[in-house]
């Protein structure tokens, strides 16, 4: 071949080489793909652990264990709430997430808004979603302007205890 | 040597060179299981308890540092409202951070409000949704920087540090499950708790939703509840028809819910 034509493909040669030993030096040699492969795994593997250490907020956890965390200590009320309609709210719900309660915050922040209560209990006419099973009002008219809770009890929400 | 030994003594030859050196190697069941986690994490979604509370949301938002105000969410509930005249709505207002306080359809930030007569509803249900976690993700494919990723046992997940934040997978996402973070300037998604699920506790939303509408599984174990309800009862995806092979499964699909 002449030599007009091998002189751009020196170039070319020279940027993709340049790429690759730049490519080489700024991907930290702890990039790798998984069990799903290059395609859609190509990664830092120190990333999945940055993940796994993020801090967790809320300690209440789960259906099976729920109030176990706020068990420990509020034994007694744990177990009246959870025989009531409202036990299966989990705690953290209404008082906030727990982070490193007892220590830090020593007191947890309580939503005790109307419109936490409003979430489940605005009338909603869907007859055919489990919606139904649940008492609502229609916020603009019943007792605009209180708090539910100066009426209600949360805890334990049966009008006839009212 | 004759002509019928060379041909047998090159077949012997052939056939033995032929058999790779990894078929003679003895495979310890425990290294392959090591190699592939007997994990595979998946969602299930029963649309007939949802009652559109909104707690899951609120709670997401605040295990995993989701500005409030803005109008992203990694996980969002919508209506749906059918009338008997034959009209849908559907709308899922600041993604039910507080629910739905409001028996009127949000139509938009301009459009406003509509009011629906509760005489015309005809059905309407709730449907939660969350990032699918596919299994052949489309918006991993498409990173450029390789910082969006599968990890092996399910999760997709995002490297905050290598994000450039080009949105290209936001726009391959078929399911608008990613959007750009507005502190962070990366792009963010549910990560299915991964820092909770890898301590053995549930997802920030499974947790708080009060009517088990949201529940999560490991797919590779049988003997699990949620796994089972997978297997054995009628479940679907949302837009199977594009091939990414969604983790999250819906009891009571619709065909509106897409």
């Amino acid at each position: 071949m002449k030599n007009h034509v091998w002189r751009p493909l020196y170039v070319v040669i020279g940027i993709v080489a340049a790429i690759l030993l730049f490519r080489e030096v700024y991907v930290p040699g702890n990039f790798g793909s998984g069990e799903y492969g290059f395609m859609y795994s190509y990664h830092n593997k120190d990333n999945e652990q940055v993940w796994k250490d993020q801090p967790l907020k809320y300690q209440d956890t789960g259906k099976q264990k729920m109030h176990e965390y706020c068990g420990e200590c509020h034994g007694d009320e744990v177990d009246i709430r959870t025989t009531d309609l409202h036990g299966i709210i989990p705690c953290e719900n209404c008082h906030g997430p727990a982070l490193d309660h007892p220590d830090d915050p020593e007191l947890l922040e309580i939503d005790r808004s109307r419109d936490l209560c409003l979430r489940c209990h605005t009338l909603l006419p869907y007859t055919t979603s489990e919606r139904k099973r649940i008492p609502g009002i229609d916020p603009n008219e019943h007792n605009v302007g209180e708090d539910c809770i100066d009426c209600h009890n949360p805890h334990n929400p049966r009008l006839e205890d009212m | 040597m004759k002509r019928r030994d060379f041909m047998k003594n090159t077949i012997v030859a052939i056939a033995g060179a032929s058999v790779p050196l990894s078929a003679l190697e003895f495979i310890d069941p425990k290294e392959v299981l090591a190699a592939n986690p007997d994990i595979h994490w998946a969602f299930l979604i029963n649309t007939y308890s949802c009652v559109g509370c909104g707690f899951c949301v609120k709670a997401c938002k605040t295990e995993n540092d989701i500005p409030f105000e803005a109008n992203v969410s990694r996980t969002w509930v919508e209506r749906y409202v059918y009338t008997k005249d034959d009209r849908r709505y559907i709308d899922s207002p600041k993604a039910a951070l507080n629910g739905f306080i409001d028996a009127r359809i949000d139509l938009g930030e301009h459009l406003g409000y509509e009011d629906v007569d509760p005489d015309n509803v005809g059905k309407a249900f709730f449907v939660p949704k969350l990032c699918n976690h596919c299994a052949t993700p489309s918006c991993t494919q498409v990173c450029p920087v390789g910082a969006t990723y599968k990890t092996d046992d399910g999760p997709v997940l995002v490297d905050r540090s290598w994000c450039i934040g080009c949105g290209y997978c936001i726009m391959a996402c078929p399911f608008g499950a990613r959007f750009f973070h507005p502190e962070l300037k990366v792009v963010d998604k549910c990560t299915f708790c991964y820092h909770r699920i890898t301590k053995g506790l549930e997802t920030a939303c499974v947790n708080a939703c009060p009517f088990g509408a949201r529940k999560m599984c490991n797919i590779k174990d049988i003997n699990d509840p949620v796994t089972q309800v997978i297997l054995n009862e009628r479940v679907g995806v949302l837009k199977d028809e594009f091939g990414t092979k969604p983790q999250a499964f819906y009891i009571g699909l619709a065909s509106e819910v897409r």
